[in-house]
């Protein structure tokens, strides 16, 4: 039997209008005109910015120029730096810290769990720029929270933001984005049938052979999720410019903020243009592997 | 006996390691929690003596402040606005109608949203809304966060319609109401949670935003509080702590209430990815 269509095909296609003009002009075209921009030399002042000319390859090339690749400041030293940046704040920084934090929270006592997760999920909320505020004044040199409790248990304080920026921009995406993690293995771990635990309970085993051998093996599929979407999202985050402004000489100086000082500073859109079509294409890679394992979620629920 | 011991014990020390982690999140933020409330506050560390709202009254008389407020204010109602009408049209097309290649259309949406994203786009987003005469206006950061946020609105929206049975609609649809009437007046107000979260969601998270307003804006008269909040420093460059303090809590509050809102209301779940 044919189903019975609650909307017709025109009012169908009315309906989906607005929508798809806003995502066509906003998504869909910057998609394929960063690819177009990417092979000219557009400027945002002077003549090459009315009148580009097409260049070729040429940006590309000087993007991959063995020469220069790997020297601060360059698009390979900011790639590798991206690279450390996903592995050490996404995939050991929040995962890892959102599975203890999910796990630890389904055996605490309420109150305790309320206190953790409110603390976890306010990094994750407030807005932006206040919190690159807040961490600015923790890791202040004279004053800042940190360097108080450094001095207060007898170790030297340091001047975090000059000494050690990379690690302050690790640090602060785990801790700015462990939530998502958290939340997701929370309700990973609710979908396990209580009578799973009682019976390892019953039989001795021990918190961390229960999380290996029972709760881990069965939420695999939201693990792999989790692992995709966080890498997609701080590959391409540009929050730590709020602390750092990609210094101290480059060396927090992220994809995302790269392309902001080549496409902004620099004013050269041809290059940036370049570097966002780098970008989209590793984003590409995830997001279908990621669309991939979701179609056959859905599959195997229908 | 024993075993009950060391359940008890284990448990005790599970509770003590997620304290400690709480605490741990929470140290950043508690110099935050202080000195909105101290007239003399600084970076550093210290309880306000005497508690004090004159922070806040320097925020509430300095215009340029309020003006941003304000700005996020029409930047976020506009951007919901048009985001919360085009997924709620779209995704109910989506789900109700029989326009061809809808799996397909859902697919590439959410793939292409996840491609392009702020920093891969920043350049062609800016040359379309400059090519569009718009740089520097609230339209140009409206307009671009609606797009943004559309593809997985529609995407949550449509999740959330295809859980609601045909059958209300059908049955109001056999009473001889016209499908517009079946949208407007029976499958509208069912859907209106859905639409609440989405609209929260989208609300919340250009509020947020500072990427695409500081690249699309130049005059200090439109820049939302994100953008804002780094001119708050004296004329020998130091920031004024004062100033940043309470008026950070007071940029933070719509988000804090919101947020309790959507817990209260619906308990804070996933929908979709809240957040991006």
């Amino acid at each position: 039997m044919k189903k019975f269509s609650l909307l017709s095909t025109r009012a169908g296609a009315v309906f989906l209008a607005p929508a798809a003009a806003l995502v066509g002009v906003f998504v869909i075209i910057p998609f394929f005109w960063v690819i177009f921009v990417s092979f000219t030399n557009r400027t945002l002042l002077g003549r090459t910015a009315l009148d580009p000319d097409f260049v070729g390859l040429q940006n590309y090339v000087a993007l991959f120029n063995p020469a220069t690749f790997f020297t601060r400041g360059q698009f390979g030293f900011s790639l590798v730096l991206t690279i450390q940046f996903v592995l050490l704040s996404a995939l050991v920084g929040q995962a890892l810290l959102g599975l203890v934090l999910a796990w630890l929270s389904q055996s605490v006592s309420p109150s305790v769990k309320a206190f953790l997760q409110t603390t976890v999920i306010a990094a994750w909320i407030l807005p932006e720029v206040v919190i690159g505020f807040a961490w600015f004044a923790f890791l202040d040199y004279d004053n800042g929270t940190l360097n108080m409790i450094m001095r207060s248990l007898g170790l030297p304080p340091g001047d975090w933001l000059l000494q050690q920026p990379f690690w302050v921009i690790v640090f602060f995406n785990t801790w700015r984005g462990a939530a998502f993690s958290m939340m997701l293995f929370n309700s990973a771990f609710q979908s396990i049938p209580p009578s799973y635990f009682q019976a390892a309970d019953v039989a001795g085993a021990t918190s961390w052979q229960k999380l290996r051998d029972i709760a881990l093996p069965l939420i695999r599929g939201h693990v792999v999720t989790d692992l995709i979407l966080i890498t997609m999202w701080t590959f391409n985050v540009f929050t730590p410019f709020l602390l750092t402004n990609g210094g101290p000489s480059y060396r927090t100086e992220i994809l995302s903020i790269y392309t902001y000082r080549i496409a902004f500073k620099d004013f050269e859109f041809g290059k940036g243009a370049a570097v966002g079509v780098v970008i989209m294409l590793i984003n590409l890679v995830f997001a279908l592997a990621y669309l991939r394992i979701a179609r056959k979620k859905t599959a195997e629920a229908e | 006996m024993q075993i009950a011991r060391a359940v008890y014990v284990r448990r005790l020390g599970f509770s003590a390691v997620a304290a400690l982690l709480g605490a741990i999140f929470a140290l950043p933020l508690v110099w935050f929690a202080f000195a909105p409330f101290n007239a003399r506050a600084e970076l550093g560390l210290a309880i306000p003596k005497p508690f004090t709202l004159a922070n806040f009254a320097t925020v509430f008389q300095n215009s340029f402040a309020m003006q941003a407020l304000f700005n996020s204010l029409v930047q976020a109602f506009g951007g919901v606005v048009f985001v919360g009408t085009a997924a709620t049209l779209a995704a109910y097309a989506l789900s109700r109608s029989s326009v061809p290649g809808k799996g397909a259309v859902t697919y590439i949406l959410l793939l292409f949203s996840s491609v392009v994203s702020g920093s891969a786009a920043m350049v062609p987003i800016f040359l379309i809304i400059s090519a569009a005469g718009l740089i520097d206006t609230h339209l140009a950061v409206i307009l671009v966060f609606a797009g943004g946020l559309l593809p997985t609105a529609m995407f949550i929206l449509r999740d959330f319609i295809d859980a609601i049975p045909r059958s209300y609609e059908e049955s109001a649809m056999v009473a001889g109401a016209s499908p517009l009437q079946a949208f407007f007046d029976v499958a509208l107000p069912v859907i209106r949670p859905g639409i609440v979260v989405v609209v929260v969601w989208a609300f919340v998270n250009i509020w947020g935003s500072f990427l695409i307003p500081f690249i699309l804006l130049r005059s200090d008269s439109l820049m939302p509080a994100s953008v804002a909040i780094y001119s708050f420093y004296s004329e020998a460059g130091t920031p004024i702590v004062t100033l940043l303090a309470a008026y950070s809590l007071l940029y933070s509050l719509p988000v804090i209430v919101l947020y309790l809102f959507v817990n209260w209301k619906f308990g804070f779940r996933f929908f979709g990815g809240i957040k991006s």
